[in-house]
């Protein structure tokens, strides 16, 4: 009787050895090959408006959207990156323009941008982010607070070379 | 029924309506809304409040209503219900027409929104039914199905879809009013055995 190459009982070990060194952190399948890209989020790019201009601070301030931005593959942060952020605040809706606002990433690639409260909206307190130049593929993040009492957001953006 | 008890029934039904909506009104959320979004909002909350009254009309149990009139005030309330919805999808188009987009499209992140659309579509097609029932000469009772069926999707969606949502409602009012539309739901379906589509029985 030919005997199979994959029997129910190997399987079944050779598959919960890979899920528990890979839930444990221990096998990075992305490393061998690289860092995958971060893929847009549905709603991502909702009341994106093209071209933010890049400020110190939208509006007055209080809250914070925190980041990083790495290159896909090596996973080398990405210094000079310009992040675009918008949300329904407490000083204005989603679609207004001073609701709007850009950033650049510091020498780590790390992106920091006071702007004011995110209030929730549409049932869901959220924030939108989005790389939109032309060196890396453009990606839409729509990242949700836990609680709505939080005053930090964070997203992080893996970028594929365009 | 004795005039206490009538009027206790009321007031406990009036108490269910307007207390989600007057807690709504008082939503921090509110001053960081402009008045389409604001109205938007208070036109889905007045719907959901709204939807309380279709079981309890449709199963005859306010007191002093007759059944003439419970029949017309389920079509008043119906037709109420179909406006308020009208308004809260056309609100919030106005406020994000992306995110309507999204959702009358079924790719919303956000997991209440097919419920709500799912709702209104049930909404709609229990209108329709409501509307061609002489036109279609269906049996009574596989109207009544039909009818009910469709008010079930109506129910639940709606009930999921305020359940999830962050917004103005008060946790515990909108928990309760949804609670108290599931339980008159099943109470007037099971009441009028909605599901006994054979021929009448004669009563004993």
């Amino acid at each position: 009787m030919p005997k199979a190459a994959v029997t129910r009982r190997s399987l079944l070990i050779s598959g919960g050895a890979v899920l528990a060194t890979g839930g444990s952190g221990l096998l990075v399948p992305a490393r061998a090959k690289g860092l995958a890209p971060t893929p847009s989020m549905r709603g991502g790019a909702n009341n994106y408006r093209a071209g933010a201009p890049i400020v110190d601070r939208i509006g007055g301030g209080g809250f914070w959207m925190t980041g990083t931005v790495r290159r896909a593959g090596d996973g080398v942060p990405l210094a000079g990156q310009r992040i675009q952020i918008w949300a329904h605040t407490t000083e204005g809706h989603e679609r207004d323009p001073h609701s709007h606002g850009a950033t650049l990433t510091d020498g780590n690639g790390v992106f920091r941008l006071e702007m004011p409260q995110i209030v929730p909206a549409f049932g869901q307190p959220h924030g939108h982010l989005a790389y939109d130049s032309e060196e890396f593929e453009t990606v839409f993040l729509r990242p949700v607070m836990r609680r709505s009492s939080d005053t930090t957001l964070e997203a992080h953006f893996v970028l594929q070379p365009a | 029924m004795i005039p206490a008890r009538r009027i206790l029934t009321w007031l406990a039904v009036a108490v269910a309506v307007v207390v989600p909506v007057a807690l709504a009104a008082t939503s921090p959320l509110l001053q960081w809304r402009d008045p389409v979004y604001i109205a938007a909002g208070f036109a889905g909350i007045g719907a959901m409040a709204l939807l309380l009254l279709q079981p309890l009309l449709a199963g005859g149990v306010l007191p002093g209503m007759r059944p003439i009139q419970n029949r017309r005030w389920h079509r008043r309330v119906g037709v109420l219900i179909i406006l308020a919805t009208a308004v809260h999808v056309a609100g919030l188009w106005m406020t994000s027409p992306p995110d309507v987009v999204d959702a009358l499209l079924f790719r919303s992140p956000t997991p209440f929104s097919v419920w709500g659309v799912l709702a209104m579509w049930a909404l709609l097609g229990a209108a329709l039914l409501a509307g061609l029932r002489r036109r279609l000469r269906w049996r009574w009772r596989i109207w009544r199905l039909a009818h009910t069926s469709l008010a079930i999707v109506v129910v639940t969606g709606s009930v999921v879809h305020a359940l999830r949502i962050e917004g103005t409602m008060e946790t515990w009012s909108k928990a309760v009013l949804c609670g108290l539309v599931l339980a008159a739901t099943a109470r007037t379906m099971i009441a009028l055995r909605i599901w006994a589509v054979g021929p009448v029985q004669p009563k004993e």
